[in-house]
């Protein structure tokens, strides 16, 4: 029992820590923000 | 494609329509989608009948070796399709196998999420149901223990209906079919606001909430010590060693001799499998949202890891200790679904301290499980009628709303015996998905090419892929699938078919599987022709058709 919930929680620790320690990554914007600079058309 | 892809390739790519807001939403999202009802009923129960600590050796193996690199290779898929603009398994089938009949068989990605929500969306209902009965205080087993067992099998024959067909729309509206149509309105609400905005946002908090119940419960059965003095023996530890000890299947064998029997091992791979979802088309479609440098290693081991530990951390330690503590050995031993679910678990809450409460949290989560899951069985078929037929979201929602609605209402008035529900789990839950995922693995391993894929692996991957995976996915996967179809074939199919010959209910769910499918092969010859006609003039179209 031990064992086994121990593989589980040092995986998921593992897999969550590489996830939040990049915070670029955790809080990476996938969608394209819609802010228009008003750059492409001067 | 490499990571200096040329800017005629880059041409090829589309933006796809939809977006993930952010890359823990997703994780949540496909976690959300693998939890279910089986991490907390069906696993505990697995276990405990197949050698109990014995039985986590193959599932380990089953889970490194099998259910994370067919993960991977969904992942993988699904990301590769996105980058071509398309989220349905047809297109995207069709797009990696550069075949007409790879678009065609991506038709079960499309029916298994569609027939598998019209029945799991009742079970999710009865969840909320139970979770209502609880806190309103309506669940009510009587005071004499010895009909306990009696009253709880009745509670739940007509919160389902199962004693009888039809129970639920005579006369006037049963309370389960009110639930119901709630529960399916949340669903079509929260798909209808999209992938970002209704799917990522609910899962974003019903995944620590679920969490959250799930450790009060535990705690609370991890607290009860020994109930009752009288029974020494029916205590805490005593149940934990009932459902982890290693232990041997049959009488007078070592511990040791469960790992010989060819049985636990396909039973492991077995849970892994369906735990993972894997072969449902979600993977597919949800990581076909993906940008083309996002990572799918991390993201793809994340949301396996916390399945896992839903299961094995918190499934695992509640269900069959609590039911060996009040119940003892003939409660904890009770394996069905249902019946370790809605029959057993009342009568343990009525037992315990603050049971009402605990009942509540235990069913509103079993509930927040089953939601987030049956979230994930919609989308594909709403991406699959934008991309195909062109249609916008609302007609898209309406018209599955249609017909996953008229399959509930079958499932609903057949509820005898649960006949319905039980035939369609068997041939499109049980069956098509382990089909879906032979076919995915063949086509991602021998028809993509397993190098290919692996490169495609390593685009933003924040992990580095082991070279295992290659050997893993092209030989190891694809003979265990076809060995379990084979074996499924030789022990299942003569007694299936023939309950499908002998009833009535079971013949008419058949014709409701046959009928959908009929549908959505005929939308797909549609949608590839609007697909070709779109692409041949464009660079995308050498490339996919």
């Amino acid at each position: 029992m031990l064992g086994s919930i121990g593989a589980v929680v040092s995986l998921i620790t593992f897999c969550f820590y590489r996830v939040l320690s990049k915070p670029s990554a955790a809080e990476h914007m996938h969608a394209p923000l819609d802010i228009d600079t008003k750059d492409l058309n001067t | 494609m490499s990571n200096n892809a040329s800017p005629s390739e880059h041409q090829l790519f589309k933006q796809p329509s939809e977006n993930w807001g952010s890359r823990l939403g997703i994780i949540l999202a496909v976690a959300g989608s693998a939890v279910g009802l089986g991490n907390f009923l069906r696993f505990p129960g697995q276990a405990a009948q197949n050698g109990g600590g014995a039985f986590m050796i193959p599932y380990f193996c089953a889970l490194i070796f099998l259910g994370i690199p067919i993960c991977w290779a969904e992942w993988i898929m699904g990301r590769q399709g996105g980058r071509f603009g398309f989220n349905s398994c047809p297109a995207i089938f069709g797009l990696l196998g550069r075949n007409k009949i790879w678009r065609y068989l991506g038709v079960l990605g499309l029916l298994i999420p569609i027939v598998i929500y019209m029945y799991y969306v009742l079970i999710e209902s009865w969840c909320l149901g139970y979770a209502w009965s609880y806190l309103s205080g309506t669940i009510d087993l009587g005071t004499d223990a010895s009909k306990y067992a009696e009253n709880s099998g009745n509670f739940f024959n007509n919160f389902t209906g199962a004693n009888m067909d039809g129970l639920m729309l005579k006369g006037k509206i049963h309370v389960s079919v009110i639930v119901w149509a709630l529960v399916f309105a949340l669903n079509f609400f929260l798909i209808y606001r999209g992938l970002s905005k209704g799917i990522e946002k609910f899962c974003t908090y019903a995944m620590p909430l679920m969490a959250l119940c799930a450790f009060a419960v535990l705690i609370r059965v991890l607290t009860l010590g020994t109930p009752d003095p009288s029974k020494p023996g029916l205590n805490v530890i005593n149940g934990l060693g009932f459902m982890w000890n290693p232990q041997a299947k049959d009488a007078g064998q070592p511990w040791y001799a469960a790992l010989g029997n060819a049985q636990t091992w396909l039973a492991a791979a077995g849970q892994i499998f369906f735990s993972l979802s894997v072969g449902f088309g979600v993977i597919i479609n949800y990581a076909s949202y993906l940008k083309p440098k996002d990572d799918v290693v991390l993201s793809g081991l994340t949301a396996s890891a916390t399945n896992e530990f839903f299961e094995v951390c918190l499934g695992g330690l509640i269900t069959i200790p609590a039911a060996f503590v009040f119940l003892g050995v003939a409660g904890a031993s009770v394996t069905g679904t249902f019946d370790l679910g809605f029959k057993t678990l009342p009568i343990v809450f009525l037992h315990m301290p603050g049971g009402r409460f605990f009942g509540f949290l235990w069913f509103f989560m079993l509930f927040l499980a089953a939601i987030t899951s049956s979230l994930s069985m919609l989308q594909p078929a709403v991406a699959f009628l934008e991309e195909g037929l062109n249609i916008g979201r609302k007609a898209s929602v309406a018209l599955l709303g249609l017909v996953t609605g008229l399959g509930s209402l079958f499932v609903i008035y057949f509820s005898n015996g649960l006949t319905a529900l039980g035939t369609l789990d068997d041939w499109v839950g049980t069956l098509a998905i382990v089909i879906l995922a032979t076919v995915q693995v063949i086509l991602f391993a021998w028809v993509f090419g397993v190098d290919r894929g692996y490169e495609a692996a390593k685009e933003g991957a924040e992990l580095r892929i082991p070279r295992l995976f290659k050997f893993v996915i092209k030989y190891v996967a694809p003979l265990y699938l076809l060995v379990v179809l084979f074996m499924w074939f030789v022990n299942n199919f003569r007694d299936k078919a023939r309950a499908v010959q002998e009833n009535q209910v079971a013949f008419l769910s058949i014709c409701v599987i046959l009928a959908v499918l009929v549908f959505l092969l005929i939308l797909i010859a549609i949608a590839g022709k609007r697909w070709q006609v779109e692409t041949r003039d464009t660079s995308r179209g050498p490339a996919i058709w």
